[in-house]
């Protein structure tokens, strides 16, 4: 048993509703409590920061394509591959780190959770393996549904049911948490050297559109009461003149109610929003409307979105949208990775340098920016970097000196080799707005705990709740002015509690923790049908036997299992 | 100019990898400090002063300051890696990564370097009396940016895959070279004043090869287009220029195709 607490700290907890007030914080083992002994270790936070774990929502962490960039880009870790003093192991790589790194990165930054975002579900396995050997943080994997041959089989004649009990089956073999969709019906569509750059499109063969696979995933999503919604990367990604493309898709929640027993009150989860926010018809007119997508995001409550920031990095791009990766390779000429998922999916990997010179990449860090300063309920817009996609993971506090001080994103801005034309291309040099400690939990602790149906545990320091707590030197009364205190102070806790153990002191890991796989397993009713089509599929089309599909015990040995019955749905 | 002289005292039992070895960890250093700094071998860290002798003092800047290394070098890699001023005397053979990524000020070695030397070279002159290896000049593993600037000069033989994905520079080799001549290339000179074994050029981009001596095999990328009579290396003489390599994307300026050319001695 141990017991600590933590006393004088100001606390920022969206869930209580507490904006910086003195607390004390009070642990015993792995949950917070109301009080606790007085042999209990004490821990002062005088003039510091305290907020729950926080969570990601978004990052592509583990699984073949991961590990496809990272084995194709030895020149990303060439220069950082020495061991350090202390318990790590080698943190190799930048922009694709190892399992270890990830971990260890995530901890020092003040982060307890992080979901996989692309799980293609025949490479499960890997994505397990490499989940399993990811340090000290939770993680949970979302499988990619949306070119998957069942599904678009099944919504094609509008069989929700047979959808639900497929996805059920999946989920279980896969050992999944939600439903992935990336490029609905695009990705398939390549196969036959097409796309689906509007979401009604039709998808070659299959004969269904990706706004029919998109509000049938949702009213699937829906029945069987998942703890986090349909998760979308929307059609037509990164392309100029995206955005009413954007508008259309969000526009198939309306309508539609959140049925779950989670708190969770979405039913579309948009992601890396900044690569969907474009206007123009080229590269050279190329220009923000973060604000309009924005507007429309602030009025239609079942939506969340997380915002995708480029950090104006050199990274490696990586998406089970196949074609997009093909359409990027052309515009660099960089290597180019591509793997074809058999009945699923289709993912590729493309380096990407986000150079501060060239404007587009200029305009591309400003409308990122600009979708969170919109925002106007912080409890479903929720920063990310889209990581390696739109820059590495850890350059998290980089993100939040921007959005904190409007003195440090200005003068980027200004600094800009183009700064006059990027700034008539966006509305960032208009906002005056400064995220405020509150609003940033709300954004990265208990705003994504909510939208993953996880607010009853984690994202917030109620007792009862989880014991995943960061603690940060910053002094709310006095705030840094400067940019860069603000990122040395986010990206380095002073205290990390995982499970109410101490991982990270003063900014250094001190403990490797008890790391859970989260997933969730629902009970549906028997299906003889779908259970035949699956067994048919696996004898006539994959390349493995059914029953070396699924995700065996042992590549997830300390699970945390989400269970559900939706046998009365 | 201030000079520090290190003098080989023990070679390694694996190999020492001397990040730490030029003048721009070097400078504003005593000797003492200097046999302070640390270098792996394998996965131990160890001190200069164990392997070296160190005399002299650096000067207050890289650009003051001038390294002499003495003894065998040959199982010392990343000599006058990453410097970017001053200069670097190598009185013998060195291992890998000599001279990479480094971006200014003159680096000799008197003996022959290993394979991955100069790589990702930025600038400054490099200067390689005896043979070189494998990958000189080229892009590290898995990268595109290859050599992109400063003069190498090789007095000795080359390796094969010598600068692949070249960017920017100068590249003279008074010996030959093996297969795999700029591979890849984007940019660039390279002047080899012997021969060639197979595929020079392949997937060239952009960029210029001056071949004084024979190709083994020519690549089929390549056409002949004119005779022209030039001045390379200090050597008037008349060229045949082929364009090439016709099997790559070339770029467009003001309406015109690009390409790389390659100039056969005749």
């Amino acid at each position: 048993m141990s017991e600590y607490l933590i006393k004088n700290g100001h606390v920022f907890d969206p869930v209580q509703g507490i904006k910086g007030d003195k607390k004390d914080i009070a642990v015993k083992d792995d949950k917070i409590v109301d009080k606790v002994s007085s042999s209990a270790k004490v821990i002062d936070a005088k003039g510091k920061t305290i907020m729950a774990g926080a969570l990601e929502i978004h990052a592509h962490v583990a699984g073949p394509k991961v590990n496809a960039g990272r084995w194709y880009r030895p020149e990303d870790k060439h220069f950082d591959s020495h061991k350090t003093p202390g318990i790590t192991r080698i943190e190799g790589g930048k922009s694709i780190p190892t399992v270890f790194k990830t971990g260890y990165e995530y901890a020092r930054m003040g982060y307890t959770f992080a979901m996989e975002a692309a799980m293609p579900p025949l490479y499960a396995r890997h994505v397990h393996e490499e989940i399993h050997d990811t340090p000290i943080i939770d993680e949970a994997a979302l499988p990619v549904l949306g070119n998957n041959w069942f599904i678009m089989e099944y919504l094609k004649n509008r069989e929700v049911e047979n959808t639900a009990a497929y996805i059920a089956w999946l989920m279980r073999q896969t050992k999944g948490y939600g439903i992935k969709v990336v490029n609905p019906g695009g990705t398939e569509a390549w196969a036959w050297g097409l796309n689906c750059l509007t979401i009604h499109d039709p998808v070659p063969y299959f004969d269904i559109t990706p706004a029919e696979i998109m509000t049938g995933l949702m009213e699937v999503n829906e029945y069987l009461g998942l703890p986090h919604s349909m998760h979308v990367h929307q059609n037509n990604l990164g392309n100029p003149g995206n955005f009413e493309v954007t508008l259309d898709t969000l526009k198939l929640a309306e309508g539609v109610k959140p049925k779950n027993n989670f708190g969770r009150t979405q039913v579309m989860h948009s992601t890396h929003l900044q690569f969907h926010s474009y206007g123009g018809t080229n590269w050279g007119d190329f220009h923000s409307k973060a604000k309009e997508v924005m507007e429309y995001v602030n009025k239609q409550k079942n939506i969340t979105i997380d915002t995708g920031n480029v950090t104006l990095d050199e990274t490696t791009t990586m998406t089970a949208d196949g074609p997009f990766e093909h359409h990027l390779h052309g515009l660099n000429h960089l290597k180019w990775f591509n793997v074809d998922v058999e009945l699923e999916t289709a993912a590729g990997v493309v380096p990407y340098i986000y150079d501060p010179n060239i404007k587009v990449c200029a305009i591309q860090w400003c409308i990122g920016l600009e979708l969170a300063l919109y925002a106007k309920d912080p409890m479903r817009c929720f920063i990310t970097t889209d990581h390696p996609n739109a820059g590495p993971f850890f350059r998290y506090p980089r993100v939040v000196s921007w959005l904190m001080s409007k003195k440090t994103r200005d003068q980027r801005l200004n600094t800009f080799k183009n700064a006059d034309k990027v700034i008539n291309a966006t509305t960032l040099a208009e906002i005056d707005r400064e995220i405020t400690l509150y609003e940033l939990a709300q954004m990265t602790r208990a705003g994504p705990a909510q939208a993953l149906g996880l607010i009853k545990d984690y994202g917030g320091l109620k007792p009862g709740m989880n014991a995943d707590i960061a603690i940060y030197n910053i002094n709310p009364d006095k705030f840094p002015s400067d940019g860069a205190e603000i990122e040395k102070a986010y990206g380095n806790v002073a205290y990390l509690f995982k499970d109410g153990k101490i991982c990270v002191q003063d900014g250094k890991i001190v403990d490797m923790g008890n790391k859970h796989t989260f997933w969730v397993d629902v009970k549906v009713k028997e299906n003889k049908q779908v259970m035949h089509d699956i067994r048919e599929k696996f004898l006539r089309y994959y390349s493995v036997n059914e029953n070396n599909y699924p995700v065996p015990e042992s590549y997830a040995p300390h699970q945390h299992i989400i269970a559900l019955d939706a046998t009365q749905a | 100019m201030n000079t520090v002289t290190l003098t080989v005292k023990k070679v390694p039992d694996l190999y020492l990898e001397c990040e730490n070895v030029n003048p721009d960890a070097f400078a504003g250093k005593t000797a003492e400090q200097i046999a302070q700094l640390k270098a792996f071998q394998g996965k131990e860290i160890t001190p200069l002063g164990e392997y070296f002798t160190i005399t002299g003092q650096a000067g207050a800047t890289a650009a003051d300051t001038k390294v002499v290394v003495n003894g065998d070098c040959s199982k010392m890699k990343y000599l006058g890696a990453k410097m970017t001023a001053g200069e670097m005397v190598v009185n013998s053979d060195a291992d890998m990564y000599t001279g990479s990524w480094m971006s200014g000020g003159k680096l000799l070695v008197k003996g022959s370097v290993h394979s991955f030397c100069a790589l990702a070279m930025k600038g400054g002159e490099f200067t390689i009396e005896g043979n070189a290896g494998n990958y000189l000049g080229a892009a590290y593993r898995g990268d595109w940016r290859g050599m992109s600037g400063g003069v190498l000069r090789v007095k000795g033989n080359a390796g094969s895959d010598v600068a692949s994905f070249m960017i920017g520079g100068e590249m003279i080799i008074e010996g030959n070279v093996d297969i795999h001549l700029g591979t890849h290339m984007e940019g660039g000179k390279i002047i080899l004043k012997g021969n060639a074994n197979r595929r020079v050029g392949g997937q060239l981009v952009k960029g210029e090869i001056y071949v004084f001596g024979k190709i083994n095999v020519m690549m089929p990328g390549y056409k002949p287009v004119r005779d022209v009579d030039l001045e390379v290396d200090g050597t008037k003489a008349k060229f045949t220029e082929y364009i090439g390599d016709l099997g790559e994307r070339h770029p467009k300026r003001k309406g015109e195709i690009v390409y790389g050319k390659l100039y056969m001695k005749k």
